[in-house]
Formats: C-alpha cells, sequence, structure tokens
C-alpha cells in the first residue's frame, strides 16, 4: 500500500455538491488534520450551478495546498483520495470528481466516490460519538430523517418539495435579506427571529413521516408583501413553524424505529433554535441529542475524507471509468458495509 | 373521565401517550396528546385540539366506509384526550415479518382494498404506516391514528397518501416493499377501478419525482 506517515495512513477528501469547495485530510484512524473550505457567495440570487463550479475550479488548487500544508502531510504521505461522487449539483460534482480522478492518477492512488448524505452522517458519528441515531440531515438542499437498517441508512422521511434550509434561503431573499461572507441566510433569519413576539399563523404540513415545505414559504413571502406584519414577527413565525414541523417527523421516526439518539446534522443545524426543539424533543423520549459541531456539520471536505476512510478499509473503490458523478444518488441506495 | 380504572401506559408514542384501561367495564384505549415544550404554545395548542377534534370524526366516517376503526367512547377536547375501544390484535407491522408469502400477499390485497374504501369515500388517512393497522383475532384490519387524516376528495391527497404507503414499506419492510405494494395497489384497484387507480398512482409518482434525487427524474451516470 502507498503512503504512510510514521506508521498512520491518510486519506483525502473533496466536497463540492453545491455552493462550498472543501478538501479535508483524515487519518485512518478517525483524526482529522485539515478541513479546509472556501465558499462561493453568489453577488444576487441563489447558487448558479455553473457559476459555482467556475469558483470551484478557480480556488481548487488554492484550497489543496492550504490543506497539504495545515495538516503538515505532503502528497506521497496519502493512501486514498475520496471524493463527494453525489447527491448534488452537476456541474459543482464533476469539478471535484476532476479534481480528484487528476490527484488520484497523478499520485496512483486508489479513488474512492462517496455519498455525500453518508458522509454527513458518518463525521456526526465520529465527532459526537452517538453510535446508532436516527438523524436530522437539514441544509439548503436536502431535509432528511435517516437511520440505519440492515446495511444501509433508511430514509424514514424527508420534505415531498423544497429543503428547509433553502425555505429560509428564499424567504430571506424575497424580503430583501442580504447573506455575507461568513453569516449567510439562514444566520441572518435567525438573529431577526429572535426579535419576533407575535407568532403568525402559517400552513403546518406533516404528511405521515414526510414534510411540505413550499406551501409554508409561499404564505410568509405573501404575508410579507401584504405589510402587515413585522419582519421579526415573520422570521419567527417561519422558523418555529418550520422547525417544529421537522422535529415532529424526527420525533416520529424516533418512535418508530424505537433508538435511543438522536443526531442533528447539515448547515441548518447550526441554528440555536432547531437544536434547542430536537433537543427538548429527544430528552422527552429519553434519547441522546447530539448536534454536529457547525465545521462538520455544514458540507465540508473532512466528511468525504473520513468516509473515505471507512469505504477504502471495507473495500470499495471506484474505478475510474465508474467515478462518474451521480447529482440524485439517494441516500438510501448506498451501502455502508462498516455498520452491522 | 372519572370512571377510567386500572390504566397503565402502554405505548409513548410521536405525538400521544396510549394508555390501557378500564372504563364503564369496557377495557379501552386512552389517547392522551401531551403538549410539546418543543413547540411555542399557540401552535402547540391548535395542533393538538384540531387533531382531537378530528381524530373521532374521520374514525366515525371510515366506519360508514367499511373500514374498520375502533369505537370512540368519549372524548375531552380540553384534555385533548379520547378514550376509544382496545382492538385486541397484532400491528400489521410485525405480522409482515413472520407471514408467510401467500400471507402477505393476502394481507396486503386486503390493505390495498381498506386504502380503496377510505379514498373512496372521501377520507385520506394521512400516516399510512403498517404499525397503523391491527389484525384482530377474528380477521377484521383495523384502522388507527387518523391525528394527520382529512376529509377530502382531492386527488393530490389521496396520491401523497398512496405514496406514504409505499414509503411506509420501503422504509420498514424494505426486503419485500415491491411484492407488498403491488398486492396494496391490485387491492386498491378492485375497489376504485384501475383507471382511477392508475391514474392515482401516476400521480403517486409524478410527487415522488418532486422530492429530491428520486425515480425517473434520476440521470444515468453522466
Amino acid at each position: 500500500m502507498k503512503g504512510n506517515k510514521n506508521g498512520q495512513l491518510y486519506c483525502l477528501g473533496i466536497e463540492s455538491s453545491a455552493d462550498d469547495f472543501s478538501v479535508g485530510i483524515s487519518s485512518f484512524d478517525g483524526r482529522i488534520l485539515a478541513n479546509i473550505v472556501d465558499a462561493y457567495v453568489p453577488i444576487e440570487g441563489g447558487i448558479h450551478p455553473r457559476e459555482a463550479a467556475r469558483h470551484h475550479a478557480e480556488v481548487a488548487g488554492n484550497v489543496l495546498k492550504q490543506a497539504f500544508k495545515v495538516s503538515n502531510i505532503k502528497p506521497r504521505d496519502l493512501s486514498a483520495i475520496a471524493f463527494s461522487q453525489g447527491p448534488g449539483l452537476g456541474p459543482c460534482l464533476r469539478t471535484g470528481a476532476t479534481v480528484a480522478r487528476a490527484l488520484a492518477s497523478f499520485l496512483g492512488l486508489p479513488l474512492v466516490g462517496v455519498n455525500h448524505c453518508v458522509a454527513h452522517i458518518e463525521i456526526g458519528r465520529l465527532k459526537t460519538g452517538v453510535r446508532d441515531p436516527v438523524t436530522l440531515y437539514v441544509s439548503g438542499g436536502n431535509t432528511i430523517i435517516a437511520a440505519y437498517d440492515s446495511g444501509r441508512y433508511r430514509v424514514f422521511g424527508e420534505t415531498l418539495d423544497i429543503a428547509l434550509g433553502n425555505c429560509l434561503d428564499v424567504f430571506a431573499r424575497e424580503v430583501g435579506l442580504r447573506q455575507k461572507r461568513g453569516l449567510p441566510f439562514g444566520a441572518v433569519v435567525e438573529r431577526i427571529a429572535r426579535e419576533g413576539k407575535k407568532f403568525v399563523q402559517l400552513p403546518y404540513a406533516v404528511k405521515g413521516m414526510d414534510m411540505s415545505l413550499s406551501g409554508l414559504l409561499t404564505a410568509a413571502v405573501s404575508l410579507f408583501r401584504s405589510r402587515k406584519y413585522r419582519l421579526a414577527d415573520l422570521c419567527y413565525s417561519l422558523q418555529e413553524t418550520a422547525f417544529s414541523m421537522v422535529t415532529e417527523v424526527t420525533e416520529r421516526a424516533l418512535t418508530h424505529v424505537e433508538k435511543k439518539e438522536v443526531l442533528l446534522t447539515g448547515g441548518v443545524a447550526a441554528n440555536k433554535r432547531l437544536q434547542t426543539m430536537i433537543r427538548s424533543m429527544a430528552k422527552e423520549h429519553d434519547a441522546h441529542f447530539d448536534n454536529v459541531p457547525t465545521e462538520f456539520a455544514i458540507d465540508n471536505g473532512a466528511m468525504v475524507a473520513w468516509t473515505g476512510v471507512l469505504s477504502w478499509t471495507h473495500g470499495a473503490v471506484t474505478p475510474f471509468e465508474a467515478s462518474c458523478v451521480r447529482p440524485r444518488w439517494r441516500l438510501e441506495e448506498a451501502e455502508v458495509p462498516w455498520l452491522h | 373521565m372519572a370512571t377510567l380504572k386500572r390504566s397503565v401506559l402502554i405505548k409513548k408514542g410521536a405525538e400521544a401517550n396510549l394508555y390501557l384501561g378500564e372504563w364503564k367495564g369496557r377495557r379501552v384505549i386512552v389517547k392522551k396528546r401531551l403538549p410539546k415544550e418543543y413547540r411555542p404554545s399557540q401552535l402547540d395548542l391548535q395542533i393538538r385540539t384540531y387533531r382531537t377534534v378530528h381524530e373521532p370524526q374521520l374514525m366515525h366516517e371510515a366506519k360508514k366506509a367499511g373500514v374498520p376503526t375502533p369505537l370512540v367512547y368519549l372524548v375531552d377536547v380540553e384534555n385533548a384526550t379520547i378514550i376509544m375501544q382496545y382492538v385486541d390484535g397484532k400491528q400489521v407491522k410485525q405480522l409482515l415479518g413472520e407471514a408467510t408469502r401467500r400471507e402477505r400477499q393476502h394481507l396486503c390485497f386486503r390493505i390495498g382494498c381498506l386504502v380503496g374504501l377510505l379514498h373512496k369515500w372521501g377520507i385520506v388517512h394521512g400516516d399510512l404506516t403498517t404499525s397503523n393497522m391491527i389484525l384482530d383475532s377474528n380477521g377484521a384490519v383495523f384502522f388507527v391514528d387518523f391525528g394527520l387524516g382529512e376529509k377530502t376528495a382531492e386527488f393530490e391527497a389521496r396520491a401523497v397518501d398512496l405514496h406514504l404507503m409505499k414509503r411506509a414499506l420501503q422504509s420498514t419492510h424494505f426486503e419485500f416493499a415491491d411484492e407488498c405494494m403491488r398486492d396494496v395497489v391490485k387491492g386498491y384497484a378492485s375497489i376504485v377501478g384501475t383507471e382511477v387507480s392508475e391514474k392515482l398512482i401516476e400521480k403517486a409518482e409524478e410527487i415522488e419525482r418532486r422530492g429530491r434525487y428520486v425515480g425517473e427524474r434520476k440521470d444515468k451516470r453522466v
């Protein structure tokens, strides 16, 4: 086997499924040595896949360089290259995959394609120490309630339309808020919501263990346009309603599968109010709650590197000819042979 | 409520606690929707009240449609509590795993028929999981937990119901989900007719595609 430094093996992971380009380096025993993220911030509107991909291509070299620098690892110390193969935005994924293939072929290392959603759960388990959780994964692109059963993470609940992060982002944009580097829309809405006092009724759409968020978004935006409500009250009510919905479906999944741990991850997991709600729900069912630290809850290369370690040590290598990106690779389609 | 005797908690569900007790000489289930600390009190009260009022109404409607549901004895809106008949039987969730292939086929077909009857009568259940179906000792399948149900004839709502049924089978009974769903659809079609059933399945697939990373929208490896 190639690579190794002082008897330790390392895997480099590339994440590029949406607006972040990130490189992480993990040792085979689960120490994260680097996790560099460079975010694409659109001047206006949402993520344009082509523009984001262009950003990724521009910053890739620099992010890689930084990752090697902070980890004090040389390319020749590596044993495997992992990359986020899907799901995500095609052009963005392709950029990351291209960088991964180039590195793997130049260094003569095995390539490991990783499922982005699996990676979120695995880094969560590594960083929090939970073993067999019901995971609520909420981000700009995903709203999934999943738990392990028979070789895979099964999806028990998910959004029927838009993702929770997307709901908050679009609301923020529609009401004219601005995001800044380091202060995403979700954080802006959270901040304003703290000033909210009056609860405004909005559509609450839980369907079994699934939920629908698009009606809620439309209603909140049109109430804002009616000019009859304070923005703070709307931010507050939007958050309370949407978070109550995801908390209820997580609660349904938790009692359905009868597990004793709840893990909160994804970009929206940084929201303090959501953390409080999920924690309170878990406590009621005597379940242990943990939320993934923000650095590892947002899209990041470390999670890909670590999942690459798990996959590779369980025999999963992705030959070049099968390394094309899979923009719609569902969580439950990915095998997780390291869990039993 | 005062006459309720010997009640013991038998299930701490997601939205309600279920107690088994004795009420006026009958074995009853007491379903109490407790306040949830995590959501704002106004929303909490609204959700609990709405579901406590609607669930018994839908259970009653379901009987008219020919679908067995527990008898409702008492509704206490203020305490978000419903007292209903105790159905002595087994959850379909447990049965499906133990059943032979033929038994499974038969059971799924019957479930499909019952869902068809509900829909034909303008009721959607809203949470068609196998833990919400009970096979009693006389061989009748009871539907319970209508808390997320609706009285509606809307095409879309019915399709969502079918979609949820499929999803529940896929996540909990993944070993034979496809086979089960086929039999459910057969039973369903025998009640609502093949034409309506096919249109609904088509709609359900459309709903599935609205979700993320699914079905036909899934591109080949590029």
